[in-house]
């Protein structure tokens, strides 16, 4: 990815797309990069206007609503079945979810 | 309109009774909820065949509707009270919120035939007050967008003109409203999603304040801003819907533990005593540049009409919403992006296996499911949340946007607050979408162009104010609906319902009767 300090707005690249992609999990088509290269180049020319006037002495807000968290009492109570959790699994075993290889053949 | 408890003269054609008179027919015999449901559903069948027609329907529960109307019918002759104001009406439910029984797909690929295994709070609401869902609403997928162009399913159309947008996100429901497929309809606005499509296809939807429904059960899109309202015909209709499903629930850590405004009342009290020493105040910033001039016309005659009514009208001032646009497409891609984590091909949704010679690990089949399973607007959106969340670019992208968040808050609490040189309005009023609605296909290539949709919608979000859209009229331009945008400080939904209701009596009062029931016929051809 570009240095972030060099300029305030430094122009996005099919690399740095790729790489967000992949960050993001998600597979893109050479079709693809190319399109949402042109067209988040512009959107990000378009929201950068926030920088103009973030001054650093303004207090961010997360939630419009001031929140404090929440918690239960420590009470049992039903959760969902295990046949109902797994009902629109994409394939399930023995009870479980049955998913790929999450670690590489080495480890 | 009837008096409470008497029993109204409902239309031979039940589809263009309002809700409150359904109920009333139902609870006092004219009329079985199990017939209000059939006229619907026929109704349904006949201007949404398939996807044609409107399409305002993803999925139609015939079974499940008759059912819950006839529970509503037998408790009736079992001699039990009503279950609520408004027991036994019809209502669309977006495709968003999950129902048992009925398939959810959030309008995207990845959940196609996704049976939910719970219901939403809102459901569950729903039908304890003996509600009749007829079945989930088209939307753009995870109710990004302002048009339902972005539905994996196809677009809804408007009613008022087929070859045009019902508005977006919650397109379907606003559709169905107005094409009397339903008299009562859920939606759910994150930067506009239920006022825009109120707004275009001249129905009522209101935001309430952030917080005051529940969101359990409701597919996340971004979370600081998502908010479950209510949609209708009329100003009492959705009134009455409100005080069904708003409320304080403990499985929503962001739900307000405070009492529900009391609307209902709000909506009598404009009907009888109007706005009268209302201070109203009109925002410049929109207005101007990029509002159409049929817009602006119909928003000055319905400001003029609020006048002359009794109210005190300020112009006001907040100059940091032309920095709201910019805003909220950083917060609300940058929670999306993580929202939508979620979809990993492993617990629930669609699974796809990587292209052949990839090897086949979590990683690439999460990787190729979601390249496989989420449309255009959905992609855009993880990537840029990913680049304004990603190290170095936080700051200067997400935390800006949210100090202009602190900014726009600050320019609310001028125009609503008294002290400190505020303009000390009860309410604010602008245009709810800056044009009528488009042709489909007219902005699906330019995502800035669609984004500026939001443009009146999109501060009251970020503030998480309760903000609604009621018609004003027809545009003179193009002759479609024009949507009157009445926003409310937090947990002031009374005066807003208030300013709606009374706006809407005085338009009943000059033109005859309601904007929806003078939409033209509408053929659909088979």
């Amino acid at each position: 990815m570009t240095d972030p300090s060099s300029t305030a707005a430094p122009a996005l690249t099919r690399d740095d797309v790729a790489h967000l992609a992949h960050l993001a999990r998600l597979e893109l088509t050479d079709t693809e990069l190319d399109l949402y290269l042109d067209q988040l180049t512009v959107i990000l020319d378009s929201v950068a206007a926030v920088t103009e006037v973030a001054a650093a002495d303004i207090v961010p807000t997360t939630h419009a609503v001031p929140l404090t968290n929440v918690s239960r009492a420590d009470v049992l109570r039903p959760g969902l079945s295990r046949d109902a959790a797994l009902a629109g699994a994409p394939a399930a075993e023995d009870g479980q979810f049955r998913v790929p290889q999450i670690l590489g053949e080495e480890q | 309109m009837t008096a409470a408890g008497a029993t109204p003269d409902l239309p031979a054609d039940l589809t263009r009774a309002s809700a409150a008179d359904l109920a009333a027919g139902i609870a006092g015999g004219t009329v079985s909820a199990v017939e209000v449901a059939q006229a619907h559903l026929d109704r349904i069948a006949a201007v949404d065949p398939g996807d044609r027609g409107v399409h305002a329907f993803l999925h139609v529960s015939g079974d499940l509707a008759l059912e819950q109307a006839a529970a509503v019918d037998a408790a009736r002759a079992a001699g039990r009270t009503a279950a609520s104001p408004l027991a036994g009406v019809p209502l669309a439910l977006k495709d968003i919120v999950v129902q048992q029984g009925a398939p959810a797909t959030a309008g995207s690929r990845i959940l196609e035939g996704w049976m939910p295994p719970y219901d939403a709070t809102v459901t569950t609401r729903l039908l304890e007050a003996g509600v009749v869902i007829l079945g989930k609403t088209n939307l753009d997928e995870f109710a990004m967008g302002s048009s339902t162009e972005n539905s994996a399913y196809g677009p809804s159309r408007n009613p008022w003109d087929l070859d045009r947008i019902p508005g977006g996100s919650g397109g379907g429901s606003a559709a169905a409203l107005a094409a009397f497929e339903a008299p009562l309809a859920i939606g759910t606005d994150t930067g506009g999603s239920i006022r825009q499509p109120a707004a275009v296809t001249g129905t009522v939807g209101a935001k309430p304040t952030y917080g005051g429904v529940s969101r359990y059960g409701v597919i996340a899109l971004a979370s600081s801003l998502d908010q479950v309202g209510p949609c209708a015909r009329t100003v009492l209709d959705t009134a009455l819907l409100h005080e069904v499903i708003a409320g304080h629930d403990p499985r929503d850590s962001t739900s307000i533990p405070e009492p529900v405004p009391s609307v209902v009342d709000a909506v009598h009290r404009g009907r009888a005593d109007g706005v009268a020493g209302m201070r109203i105040g009109v925002v410049r910033e929109l207005g101007g540049e990029g509002y159409q001039p049929g817009v602006l016309d119909s928003f000055r005659a319905a400001v003029a009409a609020l006048e002359a009514a009794g109210a005190e009208i300020v112009e006001v001032s907040c100059p940091h919403f032309r920095y709201g646009l910019a805003a909220y497409y950083l917060i609300l891609p940058s929670e999306c992006s993580s929202n939508l984590a979620r979809f990993d091909a492993m617990r629930y949704g669609l699974r796809v296996e990587p292209a052949a010679g990839q090897p086949v690990s979590a990683e690439t089949v999460m990787s190729a499911t979601r390249g496989a399973g989420f449309g255009a607007e959905v992609k855009r959106r993880i990537i840029l949340g990913t680049y304004a969340l990603s190290a170095g670019y936080y700051d200067a992208y997400y935390g800006s946007a949210q100090k202009v968040r602190t900014l726009i808050k600050g320019d609310f609490d001028q125009a609503f607050g008294a002290a400190g040189g505020g303009a000390g309005c009860d309410v604010l009023v602008s245009p709810a979408s800056p044009v009528t609605a488009f042709r489909l296909g007219e902005k699906v290539d330019d995502p800035l162009a669609m984004y500026l949709n939001d443009l009146a919608t999109i501060p009251g979000s970020l503030a998480g104010i309760p903000a609604m859209s009621v018609p004003s009229g027809l545009a003179a331009d193009t002759g479609l609906p024009v949507g009157l945008q009445i926003m409310a400080p937090a947990l002031g939904e009374a005066a807003m319902y208030r300013v709606a209701s009374a706006f809407e009596t005085l338009y009943v009062a000059e033109h005859g009767s309601t904007v929806p029931l003078s939409v033209p016929e509408l053929v659909v051809n088979p």
